[in-house]
């Protein structure tokens, strides 16, 4: 347990892949293991209690004050088996539920399937993030590198950053209709202002010999600013892009829930109000994957296209 | 060193006597007249330099050493223009400068290769910026780093070579810009001993076959003698002029001069003016304030 001290390339895996096993472990346990936690009665004879049925959730104290009185009356005696509650299904269920979300047909004719859910929910992050991106690397970039610009822009920048995006969720809806512009509107307003601020602050880090160096060889104005400026301060930024894409999906529940309900927050609502909460967690954890994936895939990118970095191990 | 019955460092034999005529008849690169900056700070305006004035020869090799907040870093700042002065003025073949350019080469103790371009680019980078084309800022590049000795690592990222190789390459990055001079901040400072030699001896041979009048700080006494024609020794608070030294240690310079008469005799000049011997030698400041903290009984009872 040195500190600081990087791992071997194996010994990082294992850690990794238990990293994910634990909380699954301790999942299991809770759900698999009878005598833990297990509140609830999965009734599976009602005997002669009038009001159970087959397949029925009851608290544990409930059934087992039916199971006394029927006892003390010497009736037929209702039987059931220790059950968690039914907003915690048990890892197979969900498991089952990452294909069969996908594979059942929507209940109304109207509605999406999942794969198109989450198309839509892509799609919104996509275009809110790469509006965002477009205007805010530059600005950032520009704000990091003149002063002029920076006291020009940063002020409003950090005070509107306080503004929570929900907020202006009816605006959204009212000035953009109630499909995917308001939604990505939510993402954009979100992202857009921490961006700018993140990525001014990255650019000021550049180490500043590499600009005077530049002067001394002769580097000008705008010239400074693409020759050295950007090349440098690229890597970095790309690494800020990579956070904030983390956080653009934060807004996204929220900007789905605005106007008409739409993508995967509207399959998870709709999933809980059918009490389908395998379904719930598989979508949950779709979000999830999909994040780490593109993550890792923005990673290896990175590596590819700023070979010119030392290769740190954490990267 | 006191010892030794050494020279004085003024005397000069009558070859290096007769070059340094020759020297100062050459026609001047750079002029500091009246040198002077001032920084503001919480604790109110310090002065870090203060009236200098100095002449650079064409083809000259100039080394500044001084004690340890002297202004030697701002001083070489200055003439690059990173720093503006707050009094006098730079003249650079007879014309006021004012801000960096690429007739004053300048080569950091940093390095201060741009990361993100090959061996190759990181050359180009100043001959793009002066305007010449791809192809003949890439042909002269290639040439400039056959001299160094890297045409091997052309297509390397400067985090694939050593710190000597990145200062060769900072060397000719700032050359190929072909500078009236060539102002170098310290730029073995940060390199091993070892490398530190074949350093100085790489830069006096380009220095003896390239048009190029060479500004060197240092704060190392030995490579100040070896490298220079003449030290620019500078004092602190504030910074100004002791003395310029006119090394008689003859040219061309080898390792083997080290421990010539002229040599020590500069040494012992430099060790007076920078470390003088001060009359009130107190504790405080050389020697730390500690006792004896060994058992008395210990294996070893004394390091002497």
């Amino acid at each position: 347990m040195a500190v600081f001290q990087n791992l071997q390339y194996q010994k990082r895996i294992t850690f990794a892949v238990m990293s994910f096993l634990i909380p699954l472990l301790l999942w299991s346990l809770v759900s698999y293991v009878p005598f833990l936690w297990h509140p609830k009665v999965e009734i599976t004879d009602p005997g002669s209690v009038s009001y159970l049925k087959q397949g029925m959730l009851l608290d544990r104290e409930i059934f087992d004050r039916e199971l006394n009185s029927a006892k003390e009356e010497d009736k037929a005696l209702p039987r059931g088996e220790p059950a968690n509650p039914i907003y915690l299904p048990a890892p197979h269920e969900v498991a089952t539920a990452f294909y069969t979300a996908f594979t059942t047909e929507p209940k109304r004719r109207n509605e999406k399937w999942l794969h198109e859910s989450l198309w839509d929910s892509i799609q919104v992050i996509f275009w809110g993030f790469f509006i965002s991106s477009l205007i805010g690397v530059p600005l950032g970039i520009l704000a990091g590198t003149y002063s002029t610009v920076s006291r020009l822009t940063e002020p409003f920048v950090e005070f509107f950053r306080y503004l929570p995006a929900p907020a202006f969720g009816a605006l959204a809806v009212a000035i953009l209709g109630i499909h995917a512009a308001p939604k990505i509107a939510i993402i954009f307003i979100g992202t857009f202002f921490q961006q700018v601020l993140i990525i001014a602050n990255t650019t000021r880090k550049l180490d500043p010999s590499l600009v005077e160096a530049a002067l001394t060889l002769g580097g000008k104005r705008s010239r400074l600013l693409f020759k050295v400026v950007v090349p440098g301060v690229l890597p970095n930024v790309y690494r800020d892009l990579r956070i904030l894409l983390g956080w653009a999906w934060t807004y996204l529940i929220v900007a789905e829930l605005i106007g008409s309900s739409s993508g995967i927050t509207w399959f998870i609502t709709q999933q809980a109000r059918y009490k389908n909460f395998d379904n719930v967690y598989a979508a949950i954890m779709m979000i999830g994957i999909i994040g780490l994936v593109t993550d890792m895939l923005l990673a290896w990118l990175g590596k590819r296209m700023f070979r010119w970095q030392k290769q740190s191990s954490s990267a | 060193m006191t010892n030794f019955n050494l020279p004085s460092y003024l005397e000069q034999s009558d070859k290096v006597r007769d070059r340094f005529d020759r020297l100062k008849k050459r026609p001047v690169i750079l002029e500091i007249q009246d040198l002077g900056k001032d920084f503001d700070t919480p604790q109110g305006k310090v002065t870090a330099l203060k009236d200098i004035n100095f002449r650079v020869h064409k083809r000259e090799f100039v080394c500044v050493i001084g004690p340890s907040g002297c202004g030697k870093s701002t001083l070489i700042r200055t003439l690059a223009g990173l720093e503006s002065a707050s009094s006098g003025q730079v003249l650079l073949d007879g014309k006021a400068v004012s801000g960096p350019g690429p007739d004053r080469g300048m080569v950091f103790q940093g390095y201060t290769l741009f990361p993100w371009l090959t061996v190759k680019k990181n050359v180009m980078f100043g001959l793009e910026m002066t305007g010449s084309g791809k192809v003949v800022a890439e042909e002269e590049a290639l040439q400039w780093i056959e001299l160094i000795g890297l045409s091997k690592f052309v297509n390397s990222y400067p985090h694939q070579l050593s710190g000597g190789m990145k200062q060769r390459v900072a060397i000719a990055r700032a050359l190929a810009n072909q500078p009236r001079i060539l102002l170098m901040d310290e730029p073995f400072g940060a390199l091993d001993a070892q490398t530190r030699g074949k350093m100085q001896a790489y830069l006096m041979e380009i220095w003896k076959n390239i048009d190029v009048t060479i500004l060197f700080i240092t704060h190392d006494l030995d490579e100040a003698i070896y490298l220079a024609d003449r030290i620019l020794v500078l004092k602190a608070h504030p910074g100004e002029v002791q003395e310029v030294i006119e090394v008689p240690v003859p040219q061309p310079r080898s390792e083997d001069q080290f421990l010539s008469p002229e040599f020590l005799a500069t040494k012992k000049r430099l060790e007076e003016l920078i470390h003088p011997v001060k009359e009130e030698q107190t504790v405080n400041s050389d020697h730390l304030n500690m006792v004896r903290m060994v058992p008395v009984d210990d294996e070893v009872e004394s390091v002497f």
